[in-house]
């Protein structure tokens, strides 16, 4: 899909479904000449044709056609439901996250990026991927709403604070691309960008180990978790525990008391860690405390990411696959490995037990 | 008015009557205490030009901030009020009142045949709230200005910008009744003041326009004004409301506020459609084609218009399938407006189509309408809008749409009622050469922002990578063009006031009803209150009006 390249005033085609948004875009632009042409036509064939010939001459008695009219609803409306659907489609591929892929965390603050690997480097303004592999962003902010806009790479999304929302793309070529905040944010808007670099698995492993440093976030969230935070206090310890169990909680359906059900998903545990009282699990007195204010966005991110790796088979997470404590180990045999983990299949039953819809940005269905 | 001030407003055929509305009376308070439906919009005229030459520089500054990359007009703080308050001034304070508030006002009666408006007083109330509306946005101008956008979005608006927001959002809260107390006028007189005779299906599409957009005007302005208020409050009381870190959610704002501008930019195009149905049709001297169904496209839009909100949220977390349901409505919206370019073309077929300014604006009406429709298109597709929203491509659609639609339609139908409002007629030259300038300046200053957006250039951006340059360059130096073509009218419209030639009652030789009374009306419209006995835009032998014997005279005179 390489054949637009030489179309002057063009972004590169840098993703796997950019050559489905730049044919979305050609049709249109073949639809409105299909339209634009008849009519301007027509103008021009009647401005000529009928000018006045005489000063205040009456034109003829004309007052409708009732078949001209139907013509011209239909085959507007048939047009665009083509386009409708051409537009579905491929929001869906590019609002869909796959299973697999290696996660990055982006945390947005006025006026800058702040990223980090689940290997544990972190970047500013600037991100890392490697060609041809799934690259899923979880993403918020610390303060309002920015965008995290990829033009060459033909998405973008919102981030918006208090919750997490998604973007993914497979980058297709080695290269440097634009990042562009996209959502106006204030003062320096228009200076939160940054660039993203492409590269082959080779030169990204060669940058990832001259770069390695720190801990993975599901290390870090172990850590806040078992030491900093005391979380382990009431949420370990097996039958006596008196938090809820996190163990497989994971897009599970969870039974709030009061009523109601919610799927576990990213979401739904950083919200009861923010905000413990509003939804209370069934069986469990509110007693936990708000953390809401004494964490950072880079803290919830960690926790969230070490409690969804106590789920075997989660997603997104280097060192959970098949592991319910992750071993620091999984995560030194490189990123290679720990997304080759992260590749194994979703279990058979993930399909059934997340109701569709809960929550739009999680991968409702395993099919990708 | 006695009987020798009637003899006095029934030169039917040429001259300005010795007394009319403008004359009546003329002491200051005469007009600041009117209640007649015209002299309010003489006085909306002004007031929404004040408002468009403010907006206008702005639009300027901005331009030329763009000509290079780098913030170097303007550090990024100033820019980012700069263009917040270019769209203040000009959506609220000049899009939404412009034909509605000047046009309407003044037409609407003496097309329905009656004297007035059904409120007069609530109309001069509308006028006053808007001025204090108006001034209060000054002000906040003046203290400091906004920077959150015209959008507003939080919790930037709410918690983080140290702006004069609290002002400015409660100058649009008060604004908002002034449109409310507008449409609500328009929707009682339009139901009950028409003429003996005038029934639903005779009425001129510029009213059938303006129904649907009163009805849009009462259901969506109180939203839009609660919304705003909210912001208010959240800031002065710190209520959690739309900021996530006090309990709100932002996404809610961005439904209650795409919820009236979304169909706030239906209020602003669907009066210019009404005007541009009267120019196709007047000036190619044929009935319009398919009535019913432009007058019915109107109502199907203002209904569909409040169903397409969530199409600004499409990459915002609104979920997906919601964004199915948007993107389906919005194509659904896409028909009727395709039926009016149909119409109005099909009706130029075998007319006797006559090329005076206000049918170049009415032309040029159709051109960039056109342009601004096919790429809403392009929006409403969800995956392409993925790519597009929040780049130039957005801010080059709504010109197209705002200015190249409503804009174009307002100067076209002030080209072609301004005879009938003062009496006199400006210089078709020179108004020839406007319409040209506003088109081809137009063409130049947005269409390059398409490209602009496609290749991924942000919006809302003070400065901007190098290679964007070159087409801001093009659209810096098509913005002079336009600038200069829609300043003209200010002069030559001014200068017709005093030394333009008298237009006479029908300049035109039109059958609608406001030019069978005199140029200017006389305060109460028609010396005899008409009834009416022919099909809208009749120009046979049904009219009423003998155009055949006017026909000879006018040739007669021109012998002369």
């Amino acid at each position: 899909m390489e054949t637009t390249n030489w179309v002057p005033l063009f972004p590169e085609q840098a993703s796997t479904f950019a050559w489905q948004v730049d044919s979305l875009y050609f049709y249109l632009v073949a639809v409105s000449i299909a339209f634009t042409i008849p009519i301007v036509l027509a103008i021009f064939i009647f401005a000529m044709k009928y000018r006045a010939k005489e000063k205040y001459g009456s034109g003829a008695e004309i007052h409708g056609s009732m078949v001209l009219e139907t013509t011209w609803s239909i085959i507007p409306f048939i047009v665009s439901m083509t386009i409708f659907l051409g537009g579905a489609i491929v929001f869906f591929n590019q609002y869909t996250p796959p299973e697999n892929g290696m996660t990055v965390y982006v945390v947005g603050k006025q006026w800058m990026w702040k990223l980090q690997h689940e290997t544990g480097q972190r970047e500013i303004n600037e991100l890392h991927v490697p060609v041809g592999r799934n690259i899923k962003l979880i993403m918020t902010t610390e303060d309002v709403i920015h965008d995290f806009g990829l033009p060459e790479f033909r998405t973008k999304a919102d981030i918006v604070p208090g919750r997490y929302t998604y973007l993914w793309f497979q980058a297709t070529k080695p290269g440097k691309y634009h990042l562009f905040c996209q959502e106006y944010c204030g003062l320096n808007h228009s200076g939160m960008g940054g660039w993203v670099y492409v590269m082959e698995q080779k030169d990204f492993d060669a940058w990832l180990s001259g770069n390695a440093s720190g801990q993975t976030p599901v290390e870090m969230g172990k850590d806040l978790f078992e030491n900093k935070l005391g979380c382990a206090s009431c949420h370990a310890g097996g039958p006596q525990q008196r938090g809820a169990k996190l163990e497989g909680l994971y897009m599970s359906t969870v039974h709030l008391t009061g009523g109601g059900t919610v799927v576990a998903d990213d979401n739904y545990i950083r919200n009861s860690i923010e905000n413990p009282a509003s939804q209370v699990v069934e069986g469990y007195q509110p007693i936990m405390p708000t953390f809401k204010g004494q964490v950072t966005e880079e803290q919830l991110n960690a926790l969230v990411a070490y409690v969804k790796s106590l789920t075997p088979g989660a997603p997104t997470s280097s060192s959970s696959a098949g592991s319910a404590a992750p071993s620091p180990a999984a995560n030194t045999a490189g990123a290679a490995a720990g997304a080759a983990n992260s590749m194994a299949p979703p279990k058979a039953d993930r399909g059934k037990r997340t109701a569709p819809g809960s929550n739009p940005n999680t991968p409702a269905n395993s099919n990708r | 008015m006695n009987a020798q001030e009637a003899t006095a407003a029934t030169s039917y055929g040429g001259g300005i009557p010795r007394i009319n509305y403008l004359n009546a009376k003329t002491t200051l308070a005469s007009w600041l205490l009117t209640k007649d439906h015209k002299r309010i919009a003489i006085m909306y005229l002004i007031s929404v030009s004040v408002f468009f030459l403010i907006g206008g520089t702005f639009a300027a500054t901005i331009r030329l901030e763009l000509l290079t990359p780098a913030s170097d007009l303007l550090e990024t703080g100033t820019y980012n009020k700069v263009f917040t308050e270019h769209g203040i001034m000009m959506i609220f304070f000049f899009l939404i009142p412009s034909i509605p508030a000047v046009l309407g006002n003044f037409l609407i009666p003496i097309m329905i045949g009656a004297k007035d408006l059904a409120l007069p007083r609530i109309n001069l109330v509308s006028l006053y709230i808007y001025w204090i509306a108006g001034a209060l946005a000054l002000y906040g101008l003046m203290v400091g200005g906004v920077d959150t956008g015209w959008t507003f979005y939080t919790p930037y608006s709410t918690t983080f910008s140290n702006t004069y927001v609290e002002i400015v959002g409660i100058a649009i809260f008060i604004n908002g009744f002034s449109s409310i107390l507008t449409g609500l006028n328009f929707i009682v007189t339009i139901h009950t003041m028409r003429a003996p005779g005038m029934t639903w299906f005779r009425l001129p599409l510029f009213v059938w326009g303006h129904y649907a957009v009163s009805l849009v005007m009462v259901l969506g302005t109180p939203v839009i004004a609660i919304t705003l208020l909210l912001v208010a409050i959240e800031r002065f009381a710190r209520v959690g409301i739309f900021d996530p870190a006090i309990g709100g959610d932002p996404i809610l704002f961005q439904h209650l506020f795409w919820f009236y501008s979304h169909p706030a930019v239906y209020i602003m195009v669907l009066p210019g459609m009404g005007v541009v149905s009267e120019l196709i049709s007047n000036f190619s001297r044929k009935k319009i084609f398919g009535y019913e169904f432009i007058a019915f496209s109107s109502i199907a839009i203002a209904v569909f218009g409040f169903l397409v909100w969530g199409h600004h949220l499409f990459v915002s977390g609104q979920s997906p399938y919601a964004g199915m349901v948007f993107s389906f409505l919005t194509m659904v919206v896409a028909v009727p407006s395709a039926i009016k370019m149909f119409n109005w073309t099909a009706t130029m077929y075998k007319g006797s189509i006559h090329f005076d300014t206000p049918m170049l604006y009415g032309l040029g009406f159709m051109g960039l309408f056109l342009i601004g429709g096919l790429t809403g298109l392009f929006l409403g597709a969800l995956g392409l809008d993925v790519h597009l929203t929040d780049t130039y491509f957005v801010v080059a659609h709504f010109h197209y749409v705002m200015v190249g639609g409503q804009v174009v339609a307002y100067l076209g139908g002030l080209h072609y009622w301004w005879p009938k409002m003062t009496g006199r007629m400006y210089s078709e030259f020179w108004g020839k050469v406007s319409a040209m300038l506003v088109f081809v300046g137009f063409n130049l200053t947005f269409f390059p922002q398409f490209l602009l957006g496609y290749q991924g250039m942000p919006r809302r951006y003070a400065a901007y990578p190098p290679e964007f340059q070159v087409l801001n360059i093009f659209s810096t130096a098509g913005a002079s063009v336009l600038g200069i073509g829609m300043l003209m009218p200010v002069i030559y419209f001014l200068h017709s006031l005093w030394w333009g030639k008298e237009a006479g009652d029908n300049p035109w030789l039109l059958p609608g009803l406001e030019w069978r009374t005199s140029s200017p009306p006389p305060t109460e419209n028609f010396l005899t209150p008409p009834i009416v006995t022919w099909e809208p835009y009749e120009f046979g032998e049904g009219s009423g009006l003998e155009l055949e014997a006017e026909r000879r005279r006018e040739a007669e005179r021109a012998a002369v």
